[in-house]
């Protein structure tokens, strides 16, 4: 009988070896005279675990991880007989990482062929569509407005008053344009999904296509993400030939066809309007708001640009109905995010769940503490833009109004946990310092603070002046925040804000836990 | 262990680079689709390039000039025979990337955004390769590596020197 393994092709994977891993599977497997399947998938998102290997059993598929070329011999050897190994997990459903989420977006990432669109539709794929199709533009509305979903790349603004502004607007042309600019360290929820569940993004952009009567749309992905271009150009493809982009959807009378458009590596163009600005081929440069994108979007058409995994979130809603969605999370943050858990910490990965879980929840139980065994001392929930929390406020619920109400974000969903060496100066300098590398120059408050704040951080690492110098990085802080045109300039003062806020004692002529390790 | 393979571009050539604006300039916004298409083609994007894009989009030289240098990816001149990217972005640095790029620094001999004498190697910053769960990471000419450590730089740096 013919062995079916599944070896993820996700990036995370592949940076860890899963394509030699693949490569010796097959080799090992021909030598041995054992007749396999190899399936690459996407990634069930236990990053610790990667290359993570299952193989198809009756009692459902086995996991192994993580996975050396080395140990590729015996882990076949343990497949074949169903013996023990020591890298063996548990039936991976059964893992408790995994079993503890509520996978809604990315419950078919790590589980399908992402190439396959018969694998997608065997496993609930376009039934969102469907119902969609039989729906129309107004019941769609008022499903996406019933979910409560809002907008996931960060600012949470309420998709469904989004579609229905673009819906309403009379023009020649809409698009939809999809942000897959996830230029936030620590945050790989976009890739991950585009990566193991790429028509899952296309289904939901084709549904908010037939909603707000536009043909067209872009899905503007950031050049450092090559995997994910390739896989979502194939999806394309793979979708046009099944009637699921064209003229005629689904067999249906309504028309929808998108194409990739790559970024050039301007973090900025992660913002909306510098998105588009840089989709017609210019500097990405930020517009002044309004007019708004619904209105006057793409070549000054009607657009909705929506995040990843806010119009991957749309197939769940239309087929399972606004309610199966709304009924998770809490106050006004509906349904579940994929949460992202990087940078220092011992079981990092993809943990998608309900809104409501505790940022200490997030990072002692689920994400195990740090990876290198010290304590934590900080986290930066959402990006570079995000602030620093320390374990005194672990109790903050990933909710946006809790997060926002401790001068926090959460962004798009990722945290980023250091350890007890981390050097906060360093990191408020940083913070300034990507600022004035990324900013796009249009508004004064971006383009000057930020180059201001980093000399000005600098003269208090030296001792210059500190309690003066403290001041004024806070008094520029307040001029970007309110000054600035877009997130970049008015978020940056969150990471600067926050460290010295909580993080008082390493701004002290000499920081306390200098002294303390000393 | 995984051999480098040398990317291969080829070398300006004012037809060639004719077809390539040709082949693209008839999409809408396509300024940045003809820029990433001429870098894939020659590994950089020629000066002589840009006139050229600008009149097949009805654009002046300064406009496309303007787009050719406002974003990180667009190369003036060809990078050395390998890029090494490191990924300098939070959570790289929260798993120690900082003294792994001081150590690639240092065997290099050349400081992030330069490019070796020999014209080897070009060691360059990357902000983010959405590799946060399995930091630090790299790129080394398109091939991702990830959970660097210290033995695993050493061995992408002479890789990348080969």
């Amino acid at each position: 009988m013919t062995m079916k393994i599944f070896i993820p092709r996700d990036a995370a994977a592949v940076a860890v070896g899963a394509d030699d891993i693949a490569t010796t599977f097959a080799q090992v497997a021909a030598r041995r005279g054992l007749p396999v399947e190899i399936v690459r998938t996407g990634s069930r998102g236990l990053c610790w675990l990667e290359p993570m290997v299952e193989v198809a059993t009756p009692e459902g598929r086995v996991a192994y991880g993580p996975v050396s070329a080395e140990e590729v011999a015996s882990v076949l050897e343990s497949m074949a007989s169903n013996g023990p190994h020591a890298l063996r997990l548990c039936i991976a459903d059964e893992i408790p990482w995994l079993k503890r989420q509520t996978r809604l977006t990315f419950a078919r990432c790590g589980v399908i062929d992402p190439r396959s669109l018969e694998d997608y539709r065997a496993h609930g794929g376009y039934k969102g569509l469907e119902r969609a199709l039989s729906l129309g533009s107004d019941a769609i509305l008022a499903e996406v407005t019933a979910s409560g979903l809002r907008g996931r790349g960060g600012a949470g603004f309420p998709t469904g008053i989004k579609w229905k502004t673009v819906a309403q607007a009379s023009a020649d042309r809409k698009f939809i344009v999809c942000n897959a600019d996830e230029g936030d360290s620590g945050t790989f929820a976009d890739r991950m999904i585009m990566e193991g569940d790429p028509f899952l993004v296309i289904e939901g952009m084709t549904i908010a296509g037939i909603t707000v009567g536009a043909s067209k749309g872009y899905i503007y992905i950031r050049s450092e993400y090559p995997h994910a271009v390739a896989a979502m150009k194939a999806a394309i493809v793979a979708a046009r030939r099944g009637g699921y982009l064209g003229d005629k959807i689904g067999g249906s009378a309504c028309g929808f066809d998108m194409e990739v458009r790559v970024g050039a590596g301007a973090y900025v163009c992660g913002e909306e309007t510098s998105l588009l600005e840089s989709l017609e081929g210019r500097r990405g440069l930020v517009r002044a708001k309004p007019p708004l994108p619904a209105h006057h979007g793409l070549f000054g058409k009607p657009t909705v640009i929506n995040n990843v995994l806010s119009f991957a979130a749309i197939p769940f809603i239309l087929a399972e109905g606004a309610k199966a969605y709304a009924d998770f999370g809490m106050g006004r943050s509906r349904g579940t995010m994929p949460i992202q858990l990087a940078g220092n910490i011992r079981q990092g990965g993809l943990f998608e769940t309900a809104f409501g879980v505790t940022l200490g929840e997030l990072v002692d139980d689920i994400g195990g503490g740090t990876f290198t065994g010290r304590p934590v001392r900080a986290v930066q929930v959402g990006g570079p833009l995000g602030a620093y929390f320390p374990r005194a406020l672990f109790d903050t619920p990933f909710d946006y109004e809790a997060f926002a109400a401790r001068d926090g974000l959460i962004g798009h969903g990722g945290i980023v946990v250091f350890d007890d060496s981390v050097d906060m100066r360093k990191q408020a300098r940083f913070a300034m310092e990507f600022c004035a590398v990324e900013s796009c120059g249009k508004c004064t408050p971006c383009r000057i603070g930020s180059t201001r704040g980093v000399e000005t951080i600098e003269k208090i690492i030296r001792g210059e002046r500190i309690s003066e110098n403290l001041a004024l990085v806070e008094d520029l802080c307040n001029t970007m925040k309110f000054g600035s045109l877009c997130a970049l300039g008015g978020f940056t003062p969150y990471p600067v804000l926050s460290a010295l806020k909580h993080f008082r004692e390493d701004f002290a002529p000499i920081p306390t836990t200098l002294q303390a390790a000393e | 262990m995984t051999v480098a393979f040398e990317p291969f571009y080829e070398p300006w050539n004012e037809t060639r680079g004719a077809d390539i604006v040709a082949e693209h300039a008839s999409q809408e916004g396509a300024t940045l689709v003809i820029l990433h298409a001429l870098q894939d083609a020659f590994g950089y994007v020629p000066e002589a390039a840009i006139p050229m894009v600008a009149q097949a989009l009805n654009l002046s030289r300064a406009e496309v000039h303007g787009v050719f240098t406002f974003y990180h990816d667009f190369r003036r001149k060809p990078a050395g025979r390998h890029v090494l990217k490191l990924c300098r972005a939070e959570a790289c640095q929260a798993a120690g990337g900082d003294a792994l790029a001081a150590r690639a620094e240092a065997r290099l001999g050349v400081a992030l955004g330069n490019t070796t004498a020999d014209d080897r190697v070009t060691l360059e910053p990357i902000y983010c390769l959405g590799l946060c769960a399995t930091a630090p990471s790299a790129m080394l000419d398109g091939r991702l590596i990830g959970r660097l450590d210290e033995k695993r730089i050493d061995a992408l740096v002479a890789e990348a020197q080969r």
